[in-house]
């Protein structure tokens, strides 16, 4: 018995990430219907912001006590990496809008930007790898066979947390109106006077803004920091953001936790190399059954 | 004034000729090693060791072969620690920079095709690092300076027997990774021959895995005395602080891949106090092995890890090799086929790694250490285990 409730808690940290950056995707997919393939590398450029950040604020010079520097480091991270998703946005996906370029083009903008900023970093920084400080005290709390550390429930806690929030953006408010009436027509939108370029910038803050901190989170959890974290890991969230539902945030949600068990699952039952191949073979299934996605509505234009 | 012309362009066309054949004065050797990717501190090491004897022989005026002295050439190419990679750089420097002779790769995963590759293609080669059989198994032309892992094996099964009166072993291997594959298996046959207990548990990750939790929790759970980890460094230093985390508090084991500076910058204070077979402890060396690692530390400013010594021994036989040849040949392929024959010629080599002995399969029969990692995260010299 313990061992099922350590594995249900190992996969929701790792659950956790996935959908944490699985809502990225989905944000700006629900937006613009573009999947935007540098998620995951910005994902990475947040764990690296992080790792700037927090350095500079443990360090002689500024002289702050860990866990002040992880309050501090927390809304600079989403800050500095918003930043880089809005940039991002600025000077590749917004030109070819206003082109009126095919999606198809923007997608492979997207790949491509990814590439630049794992290779741009690896150019900058070196191929070898960092360690990442640590800020807040570890504490592993034991119940019989079951440990857990403050870290866990801290990252499960905060994936649940921004889904919350998300969810309430996206449904209760007026930005997150706007954001659906985008995606139903973005011809006639800005008719009615709503500032299309501007609610698309405030998408990709929410969305970037998350994934720093998802980067963040994911540098406390597994401190080593490589240019290349953020592809694979980006990769599965895109997949677990499609089975959930692409454009759907509960879906993105669901999703990425899927994955999570999916994957802790068969490897405490079988030996590792059939993770993936079982992973993905239960969401081709999902797609199979239900091509939209778990919680997605079917669309008449989808890439 | 046509007949001058002519003059000056059959003269133009015999310098031309004859450039190249004064630039085969010197001796190309390439290396084949990852300075990107998983493991680049590997790389970095084994071209500082590299450079380092470059300037030794090429500021004393070049390689005495057979009286004549050679300029020696190294050409460095990145396999981006990928096996497809290594066996691309191997392709291109073997086709493209026609060098005689390859060092490198360095870790079995891309040494075991890349030797494919070279012993394909008849050109020599020498890997510093690789501890798998699989390397150098009925490849003539494929050579090595490290111990081979049906050794590494049980020297790691005998002394955590020994020293944490272990009765039952954990394993957790890359199952990606040609080295951990292998070393895993010969540790475990290894570990049952020895009657104290069983392999309790026996896991596997991928090389891009950052998580370890699910492998862990069912380690953990069979309750090892230790568990023996032949991983990367930078896969062991996610493993110990996970298993930690999970409520792990018996040893670690490891292999030869621990060996990094890197190891204890990566997994900080939790590493310490574990322990690792590897070729080399620079802490306490003494006469040769001493005099290198001062010379690397002056030069720059670390403490050359095992793949820099091995590296260094490596170009050490091959110049044996190059030596036992006796004639430097301007064709690449009669030079090759001589190097090789000088190094299969070789049957005791005195490197900065210890002196060795060669088997026919052209394996060295040497010792292996175990080191300890201090508090301070040091690596510290525990015992030697010998053959």
């Amino acid at each position: 018995m313990d061992f099922i409730i350590q594995n249900i808690l190992n996969a929701m940290q790792w659950g956790s990430f996935y959908a944490l950056i699985a809502l990225g995707y989905t944000l700006v997919y629900g937006v613009l219907r573009l999947i935007n393939f540098a998620h995951g590398d910005i994902f990475m450029v947040g764990a690296y912001i992080s790792f700037f950040v927090a350095s500079f604020l443990i360090s002689p010079f500024t002289g702050l006590s860990p866990a002040m520097a992880f309050i501090i480091t927390v809304p600079l991270t989403m800050l500095l990496t918003s930043l880089v998703g809005v940039t991002l946005e600025r000077i590749a996906y917004r030109p070819l809008r206003r082109k009126g370029a095919h999606r198809l083009y923007v997608v492979i903008t997207a790949l491509m930007c990814g590439l630049i900023l794992e290779y741009s970093n690896l150019a900058l920084l070196g191929a070898s790898r960092l360690k990442f400080p640590e800020l807040i005290e570890k504490q592993v709390w034991r119940f019989g066979d079951v440990t857990l550390t403050n870290l866990k429930v801290m990252v499960i806690v905060t994936a649940v947390l921004v889904f919350l929030f998300l969810q309430w953006v996206v449904t209760r408010t007026r930005v997150g109106m706007a954001m659906r009436a985008i995606s139903y027509d973005k011809f006639a939108i800005p008719l009615m006077g709503i500032p299309i370029d501007r609610i698309i910038v405030v998408t990709f803050v929410l969305g970037s803004g998350f994934a720093g901190l998802a980067g963040l989170l994911f540098a406390m959890s597994y401190p080593v920091l490589e240019p290349f974290m953020g592809m694979l890991i980006g990769w599965k969230a895109f997949i677990a953001a499609v089975v959930g539902g692409i454009g759907d945030i509960k879906g993105a949600f669901v999703g990425g936790f899927l994955l999570g068990f999916i994957e802790v699952g068969v490897v405490t039952v079988f030996p590792s190399t059939y993770r993936d191949l079982f992973a993905f073979t239960i969401l081709l299934l999902i797609l199979w059954i239900k091509p939209t996605g778990l919680f997605g509505i079917p669309q008449s234009t989808k890439i | 004034m046509k007949r001058t012309l002519i003059t000056i362009f059959i003269t133009a066309i015999a310098v031309m000729l004859a450039v190249p054949a004064m630039a085969t004065q010197t001796i190309k050797i390439g290396f084949n090693i990852p300075m990107t990717g998983d493991i680049p501190e590997v790389g970095e090491g084994s071209k500082n060791a590299a450079e380092m004897y470059l300037a030794d022989v090429n500021g004393a005026g070049g390689l005495d072969v057979g009286g004549k002295k050679y300029m020696l050439e190294f050409i460095y190419m990145d396999n981006e620690s990928k096996a497809d990679s290594a066996v691309n750089a191997a392709l291109k420097l073997i086709e493209q920079e026609e060098v005689v002779a390859i060092i490198g790769p360095n870790s079995s995963k891309q040494a075991v095709p890349g030797g494919g590759t070279a012993n394909e293609n008849r050109v020599p080669m020498i890997s510093p690092w690789s501890t798998n059989p699989n390397t150098t198994l009925d490849r003539p032309w494929v050579f090595r300076a490290a111990f081979l892992d049906p050794f590494q094996g049980p020297v790691v099964a005998d002394f955590a027997a020994k020293k944490f009166g272990a009765k039952t072993a954990a394993v957790l291997f890359d199952v990606a990774n040609d080295y951990s594959v292998g070393l895993a298996e010969v540790f475990k046959s290894a570990w049952e021959a020895k009657g104290l207990g069983p392999v309790v548990a026996y896991e596997s990750n991928g090389t891009k895995d950052q998580d370890f939790s699910a492998q862990l929790t069912t380690i953990i759970k069979a309750k090892p005395d230790f568990i023996f980890v032949p991983e990367n460094y930078n896969q062991v230093a996610l493993i110990i602080p996970q298993a930690r985390d999970l409520g792990y508090k018996g040893p670690f084991m490891g292999s030869d891949a621990w060996g990094t500076p890197d190891l204890v910058k990566l997994c900080g204070e939790q590493c310490n106090g574990q322990y690792f077979s590897t070729h080399y402890a620079a802490a306490g060396a003494k006469g040769a092995t001493k005099v290198f690692i001062d010379r690397y530390m002056e030069k720059y400013g670390a403490e050359p890890a095992d793949y820099a010594a091995l590296t260094w021994d490596s170009i050490g036989l091959m110049v044996e090799g190059i030596k036992n040849a006796g004639v430097v040949d301007s064709n690449p392929r009669k030079m090759r086929k001589a190097i090789r024959d000088g190094l299969a010629a070789i049957k005791s080599f005195d490197g900065v790694t210890g002196s060795s002995k060669f088997n026919e399969q052209g394996d060295p029969i040497k010792c292996a250490v175990v080191v300890k990692i201090s508090d301070e995260g040091t690596f510290v010299f525990e015992e030697s285990v010998c053959p």
